[in-house]
């Protein structure tokens, strides 16, 4: 798609094919905490994505002489350590700058995936009806039965830690909400003119599905989307939490807290630290995932 | 030979309420550079006719039960799905009734055309592209290079069925499936849009299948009409013959209720008394003999058959022509 500039010969002005992006702006200007999340969450991606040449120190170097210090504005603080050190010496500022890496990777692949398969069975299921939907829904409604924490627990017991299994078994019980989603999208515009006419040129099931209505679902999956990367990132720092995320050298947010929790009381930092990066970068997710479902619906915010 | 043949044609609904025979045993045929107008008040089995044609009706519930669709030598009922999609949009074209839900809301227009283009025709992308803004002007649109970068909603009701023209006649078919093309627009860009495609038929040679119940357009632009009434064919006919002198009494009642405000006492209307039929419980004999003026008692017991009562003119039903007044002065329609 190209930026068209408008043109000013009495020809009709060219459409921005950017309208969303646009809309976006315009949304931006009045919401303020829309404009901070993006920020913050700007800074989140720049801090994983360049881990290693901002982190101080080596997030799993130990130093039992150094260990348990407070950050820099406590009397006791080690200088080069500004967030102090947790039970084993280590830099809690290099750790949570690392568990960046794993919670952001966690959280759009997982979502990524579950949105692929979401997406995929919420087409099949509205557009073909019949067996097919019956089947994909009540697999559904077990799915939802399930208490996705316990699932993965479960299967993560079985499997052992790893950080694929982690994307995997939260990628996989994550597709109901966008299959549902998708789904009633699609009831709803497959009786539409356009699809029948669509068929009238001779386009195939699979086509209408990809190039008809997948198109005219995208603002809805978006938002889902940037919910779901902020529930993936809470849900795998609470598998870390409980000590069943990925191998324990790899520092995240969840195992953090968890280790952080034993030593709340002489230690607060760690817990503290970890689990504020865990609330800022999920509130500006949410928040930004507000935004951008105001955008999708414009019937949200016009008075 | 004919650009297509219908023999016959029976569809039908199974719903849970029951069923309903929306296509009863319609036949016609069109020749090559022809157009043919089927009418009917709504639910009269026009537009099932007309899907049906491209077996566009979803099956279930559809059920084609009988008869048989001939274009280009073959049978398009029995064609397996994947030789029918080579006809749809390629051989035979159909636009709809409202361009403002037809075309897809978030793509360009352009896109639209390009798609259809290249759906029948491998044409690298840049070729596609120049033909849909060729295609855009032959359907009479301003700027089209600008046009076919905007969205349908940037565009005004009249282009939009344009745009759905430009489309359906990418292609170059044999055959266009107008279903009501005017119906969703302002009068006067309905005469644009009717002008549009006569135009387009004199210089690609197309066929024309043009649904309607604008009896208006069908005697501007109709060689042969086919009316249609719950379901069955009901009178068939060439276009001024039938203005001349309707042989069914349902098309004689179609032509009174018609405004004519330019004969004396002819701004009265004169509607059709009652409602169409339920088709899930039809009247028995003639669908129509309840609403009809001239029903006698075998019209509630029997149905009759399509048959010839002049050349080339065939009606459904049991009177003949000493039994029918001829149409009033006032009301003839013929020779607009």
């Amino acid at each position: 798609m190209t930026t068209a500039t408008a043109g000013r010969t009495g020809a009709p002005a060219r459409p921005a094919s950017n309208t969303m992006w646009h809309a976006v702006r315009r949304a931006l200007r009045r919401n303020h905490a829309a404009k901070v999340a993006i920020g913050v969450l700007f800074l989140v991606v720049i801090v994983g994505v360049f881990a290693p040449l901002i982190a101080p120190h080596d997030p799993n170097a130990q130093n039992l002489t150094l260990k348990l210090r407070p950050p820099f504005w406590s009397a006791g603080h080690q200088p080069g350590y500004p967030l102090g050190t947790d039970n084993l010496g280590r830099d809690v500022l290099s750790r949570i700058v690392y568990g960046t890496r794993i919670s952001l990777l966690v959280g759009v692949s997982a979502t990524l995936l579950s949105g692929v398969v979401g997406t995929a069975v919420g087409l099949v299921s509205g557009y073909y009806r019949g067996w097919r939907d019956q089947v994909f829904m009540r697999l559904a409604d077990i799915q939802l039965a399930f208490p996705t924490i316990l699932l993965a627990l479960a299967i993560i017991a079985v499997l052992g830690p790893s950080l694929w299994f982690v994307i995997l078994v939260l990628g996989l019980t994550g597709w109901v909400n966008y299959a549902r989603v998708v789904r009633a999208e699609v009831l709803s515009l497959r009786s539409r003119e356009f699809v029948v006419a669509a068929r009238a040129i001779g386009d195939n099931d699979r086509q209408i599905m990809t190039r008809h209505l997948l198109p005219n679902i995208t603002a809805p999956l978006v938002t889902i989307g940037t919910l779901q990367v902020a529930a993936m990132i809470i849900a795998e720092a609470s598998l870390g939490y409980l000590g069943l995320g990925v191998p324990p050298s790899i520092p995240t947010w969840g195992g953090m807290l968890a280790d952080g929790q034993l030593y709340l009381r002489s230690a607060w930092w760690i817990a503290v630290f970890s689990g504020a990066a865990i609330m800022l970068t999920t509130l500006s997710i949410n928040v930004t995932g507000d935004m951008l479902r105001d955008v999708a619906d414009p019937k949200a915010y016009t008075k | 030979m004919p650009v297509l043949e219908v023999n016959d044609l029976h569809a039908e609904f199974r719903l849970d309420t029951g069923t309903v025979r929306a296509v009863n045993g319609v036949s016609f045929s069109v020749e090559p550079g022809q157009t043919l107008a089927v009418v009917g008040e709504s639910g009269s089995g026009k537009t099932a006719t007309a899907l049906s044609i491209l077996r566009l009706h979803p099956t279930p519930p559809c059920v084609y039960t009988g008869g048989e669709i001939v274009a280009g030598g073959r049978d398009l009922l029995t064609l397996p799905e994947r030789e029918m999609r080579q006809v749809r949009g390629n051989e035979i074209a159909m636009i709809f009734q409202d361009p403002m839900t037809s075309l897809n809301p978030v793509k360009t227009v352009g896109a639209q055309i390009v798609e259809s283009l290249r759906r029948h025709r491998s044409l690298p992308r840049g070729e596609a592209r120049a033909r849909a803004v060729e295609a855009l002007r032959e359907v009479g649109i301003a700027h089209p290079e600008a046009r076919a970068g905007q969205y349908p909603h940037q565009l005004s009701g009249g282009m939009r069925q344009r745009v759905m023209i430009a489309m359906a006649l990418a292609c170059r078919p044999k055959l266009l499936i107008a279903d009501e093309p005017t119906t969703a627009l302002d009068v006067t860009v309905q005469a644009q849009i009717m002008e549009l495609m006569a135009d387009l038929q004199d210089r690609f040679g197309m066929a024309i299948v043009l649904i309607t119940h604008d009896l208006g357009v069908v005697a501007q632009v109709a060689d042969k009409v086919l009316v249609m009434y719950a379901g069955r064919p009901v009178e068939a006919a060439g276009a001024d013959d039938l203005f001349e002198r309707p042989r069914m009494p349902y098309t004689r009642a179609l032509l009174e209720s018609m405004p004519r405000p330019d004969v004396p006492g002819g701004a009265v209307l004169d509607p059709i008394r009652g409602a169409p039929p339920n088709l899930l419980d039809l009247p028995s004999g003639c669908a129509f003999h309840p609403r009809c003026g001239f029903a006698r008692p075998e019209c509630a017991s029997t149905v009759p058959a399509l048959e010839e009562k002049a050349p080339g003119h065939a009606a459904a039903c049991v009177l003949t022509d000493d039994d029918l007044p001829g149409t009033s002065e006032g009301r003839r329609v013929s020779g607009t």
